[in-house]
Formats: C-alpha cells, sequence, structure tokens
C-alpha cells in the first residue's frame, strides 16, 4: 500500500497512476507548452471585461471544471488553486507526495526517482528538466510562501482572467 | 582551553549577548571564530527515561561543539526533539534542535520554535523531513504544511521582525542561529547549489549537509557554492559517518533515502579483514580531505549506533587542531554544582 499524499489529488484527478506518461510528454516539450499557454493567459487577461460581467462567483465552478479537465489530463493538475507550473517546468509540484513547492527534499534516489514512491520520476528533476528546456532555471530560485489551503479547488486561470498573482 | 565567551555563569544559562550574534548560544560564537567546528547527532531514545540521553552522549563529551537532536528522523517515533534538547541544556549542552515539516503543521510549529528557544534552545535546523513511507507508522497523515525553505523564512520572520506568519506581533522573539540541511549528492545535481541559494536567501545561517561518501561529487558541489559566494554567506558542516561493514553500506544505500555510497567505498570495505575500523578509517580520511576543501566550516557526524566511535573520528581526524568544545569538568561551576548534587 502507498503512504498518503501530503496534497491529495481532488475531484476528477483523483486518478494517482495511469496518467503519468502524459504528464512526462508535457514536461518534455514544455518549451512548445509554455508558449501556447503565454498566449492562452494574453486570451483570458483580454477575457477579463466579459468575466466581470457575467460575474466571477458564478464562473468559479464551471470553469474550475475544465481547467481542472485539461490540467489533470496534461500535468496531472491537483487544482491546488495556486498555480505555479510556469515556474517548476510545468511539472506540477503537488504531485510530489511531501507537496513540496520549493524545490526537491534530499531525498530523491540517485535515478532521479521519488523517494516516497520508487515507480515515480521526482517531479523537482522533472521540473528541472523542464525548466531547462524553458529557458526559465531562474524561476526555479524563486522562493515559494506556504500553501494557501482555502484555496484548493479554486479556478487559476479566473485568478489570471482577474490579474490576481498566482502565489 | 575554553573561549571565554563561550563559558556564561551557570552552564545551562543562554550566553551573554555578542555584537552581531543572533543566538547566545556556542555553536555560532565558534563558528563565527572561524574555528573549524564539530557537531555530532544523536538519536532519541525510545524511552522516557533522561538517563538514555546521557548514556548516548558521554561517549564523545569533549569532542563535539553542539548535539543535533534529530525530530523523528526516519519517519520512527523517538522521543520529541524539543525534549530532547532541554534536556541537553539542563546538562550544559548546545544542543541543534531539529525541526521537520511532516508531523506539524504551522501553528504547532511556531509554537514550538517560542517553546524551544524559551528553553533555551539557540540552534534550530529547519528540514523538510522524511516521508512516512520510511518510517514505522506508513499509515500515517504525512502534513508538510510548510517546507524547509518556508520554515526557514517563517523562523526568521519571527526573530528578525518578531512577528508570526500571519502577522500577529510576538512579544519576545526567538533568539535562534537558524540551519537548514542540503543533499550535494542527490539529483537533480545541477539544481543543488541554487536550492543552497534559496536556502540562504529564507534565512539558513548554517548548513548540514547529507552523508559524505563521495569527496569528488562535494567538491564539485563546493566549487559551484564558491562560484555564487554562498560559502561566505553560511557556514557548511559537511555529514560524515562511519559505516559498519560493506552489508550495511549496501542497506543504507538501497534503504535510506538519500544517502549515495560510491561503489569504490563499498569494495573497499569488502577488500578489508577489518570492515568496521575499516568504516572507521574510510570517515576520518574522509573528515580530513574535507577539513582543506575552502568553504567547509565544520563536519557534522552521525554515528547512528556507533556513537561510541565518535570521540575516536574526531581525534584520529585531528580536525580540532589541539581546540577542546565545551564540556563538563572543564566549568569550574558544573563542578562545584555536581558536587553539591552527589553530597
Ligand atoms: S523525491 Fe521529489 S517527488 Fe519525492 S518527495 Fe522528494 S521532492 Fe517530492
Amino acid at each position: 500500500m502507498r503512504a498518503e499524499d501530503a496534497f491529495p489529488a481532488r475531484g476528477i484527478a483523483r486518478r494517482p497512476l495511469p496518467r503519468r506518461s502524459l504528464r512526462l510528454w508535457s514536461v518534455r516539450h514544455a518549451r512548445a507548452l509554455a508558449a501556447v499557454y503565454r498566449g492562452f493567459e494574453r486570451v483570458l487577461r483580454g477575457a477579463h471585461p466579459l468575466f466581470a460581467r457575467i460575474g466571477y462567483a458564478r464562473l468559479e465552478r464551471p470553469v474550475a471544471r475544465v481547467e481542472l479537465a485539461v490540467k489533470s489530463a496534461l500535468f496531472d493538475c491537483r487544482m491546488c488553486g495556486q498555480c505555479v507550473l510556469s515556474a517548476t517546468g510545468l511539472s506540477c509540484p503537488m504531485n510530489c507526495p511531501k507537496g513540496l513547492r520549493n524545490g526537491p527534499c534530499g531525498g530523491v534516489r540517485d535515478n532521479g526517482h521519488c523517494e516516497v514512491h520508487p515507480d515515480m520520476p521526482c517531479v523537482w528533476v522533472q521540473a528541472y528538466a523542464g525548466a531547462e528546456r524553458m529557458g526559465a532555471v531562474a524561476r526555479m530560485g524563486e522562493a515559494r510562501a506556504p500553501i494557501d489551503h482555502r484555496r484548493a479547488g479554486l479556478s487559476s486561470w479566473l485568478q489570471a482572467a482577474r490579474g490576481d498573482v498566482a502565489s | 582551553m575554553l573561549h571565554p565567551d563561550d563559558i556564561g555563569p551557570v552552564p545551562w544559562a543562554p550566553l551573554k549577548p555578542l555584537p552581531g550574534h543572533v543566538s547566545r548560544g556556542r555553536l555560532e560564537r565558534v563558528l563565527r571564530r572561524g574555528e573549524f567546528a564539530v557537531t555530532a547527532e544523536i538519536n532519541p531514545p525510545d524511552s522516557a527515561d533522561p538517563d538514555e540521553i546521557e548514556h548516548r552522549i558521554k561517549p564523545f563529551e569533549g569532542w563535539v561543539d553542539a548535539i543535533n537532536a534529530t525530530d523523528g528522523s526516519g519517519a520512527h517515533c523517538h522521543m520529541s526533539s524539543i525534549a530532547v534538547s532541554a534536556l541537553l541544556i539542563r546538562m550544559g549542552y548546545s544542543p541543534v534542535t531539529q525541526i521537520s515539516c511532516r508531523d506539524h503543521n504551522r501553528i504547532a510549529i511556531q509554537g514550538n520554535v517560542l517553546g524551544a528557544a524559551a528553553l533555551g534552545v539557540a540552534n534550530i535546523l529547519c528540514l523538510t523531513g522524511d516521508g512516512v513511507q520510511a518510517g514505522d507508522h506508513p499509515e500515517a497523515k504525512p502534513v508538510f504544511d510548510l517546507d524547509s525553505i518556508s520554515l526557514l523564512q517563517t523562523i526568521r520572520t519571527m526573530r528578525d521582525e518578531g512577528k508570526f506568519l500571519s502577522g500577529r506581533r510576538i512579544t519576545g522573539p526567538p533568539q535562534v542561529f537558524v540551519g537548514a540541511a542540503e543533499n550535494p549528492f542527490a539529483p537533480p545535481h545541477d539544481f543543488r547549489p541554487i536550492r543552497l541559494a534559496k536556502k540562504i536567501a529564507a534565512g539558513a545561517q548554517f548548513i548540514q549537509t547529507q552523508y559524505c561518501y563521495d569527496v569528488p561529487m562535494m567538491a564539485r558541489f563546493m566549487a559551484r557554492v564558491r562560484d555564487l559566494g554562498l560559502h561566505e554567506r553560511c557556514f557548511i558542516l559537511a555529514g560524515c559517518g562511519p559505516l559498519a561493514s560493506a552489508k550495511a553500506a549496501k542497506w543504507i544505500r538501497a534503504n535510506v533515502p538519500g544517502v549515495h555510497i560510491p561503489d569504490g567505498v563499498i569494495a573497499r570495505l569488502e577488500g578489508a579483514k577489518n570492515q568496521r575500523a575499516e568504516g572507521k578509517r574510510i570517515c576520518v580520511e574522509i573528515i580530513q580531505q574535507l577539513r582543506e576543501m575552502p568553504g567547509i566550516a565544520g563536519v557534522h557526524l552521525m554515528a547512528y549506533k556507533q556513537e561510541e566511535s565518535i570521540a575516536e573520528i574526531v581525534h584520529e581526524s585531528g580536525v580540532l587542531r589541539g581546540r577542546t568544545p565545551w564540556r563538563r569538568d572543564l566549568v569550574a561551576h558544573m563542578q562545584a554544582v555536581e558536587t553539591q548534587g552527589a553530597a
């Protein structure tokens, strides 16, 4: 039996193993995906007046659903509600069984796999590789404040549209 | 002889404050004076009997500058690190209290920092902590509400700004020398120096590394550290420890997260008649090489179940170069207290 993760997956993202290959694909294509995502972010920000008219509160549930579907497929996203993918080489840190958001623990195995789940590549080894591909290694050096557990499940896309700093 | 700055009115009391020092403990003084520091680690007992702590540290009394009290290391349950630290302080020793993020959330951790400082703890080591799968309670809830870096930031904010994470004011901030761990031997290797920089930026003033059995790898890491100027912004103590046998080394390599042992070391143990003695000799040689490595400020000894060998290792390595770390019989007051107690 596997030990519980510090930040378990929520909703339809509760699919611990099979999606993993796609997640690794995403990190391998971090550069292209990041470019797509930057474009998408611009669209989101442009949609702010429209979203404001509809009302962010009303949009929260449906948008969060779509976001979860897309991001759980691509990144095994766990909907922490304070997305940092752009600073972690598109490797979602909440898949780290310790939920670490500031870099790898000291337990990473010699083969680059996780201390807790030996069959899983450490998300931070992946993150570093992804960040190198994106040319975003410097962002890996940013210190991140502790997670706000109240935001779990909320849409990060809507936060981007509103111009809230995600983390 | 002992340095006068390291002697207080009574062994268990905080030392006289010194300018430029954040703590009133001995470890910070030794390091800031530029002396090569030696620390050692004890695993707290599975017991409520305080005498067991005395038994564990007695064999290396007078050979180390500070003693780490581990916090549920390997995710095994033991006496709490704060309680062990308080008992060590009562005896006059200077503990490094380890705080791991695995078992407590931010509310409990900040409370523990205040409590530890109130009990006289002058050094705190901030750790992420081993995963629960490694220990005797794999079914436990892994907390990890903070990580080592946000923990460093939290304690620094408490100390320097006198505030909790919430912003609420602390009337008597904890005067602690704050440290962190680093593992130069684990992937992603290129990221490790960046992570060290991150820890220093977050408040780490000293670093104790994972076991070093691969000196060339350590040298590569330290070269990068010096390029970044990190050795000037914190004191780096390299982790060392004797391997009991080739079998033990293989077991550790396979089962203890984050310990990297090169094949050459295992081959050398296998080829030795007396593997235990060879393990000690390897440790002494590594310490001597680290002593000469620019940017290394000391060594941190972890001799799990071989505590009795710590004194010999420090002695044989000669790293103290004649210096004597604090010990009870060198302090007249303590002798007086002891004789009073005996009478
Ligand atoms: S090895 Fe990597 S993924 Fe596993 S717990 Fe440590 S940081 Fe997280």
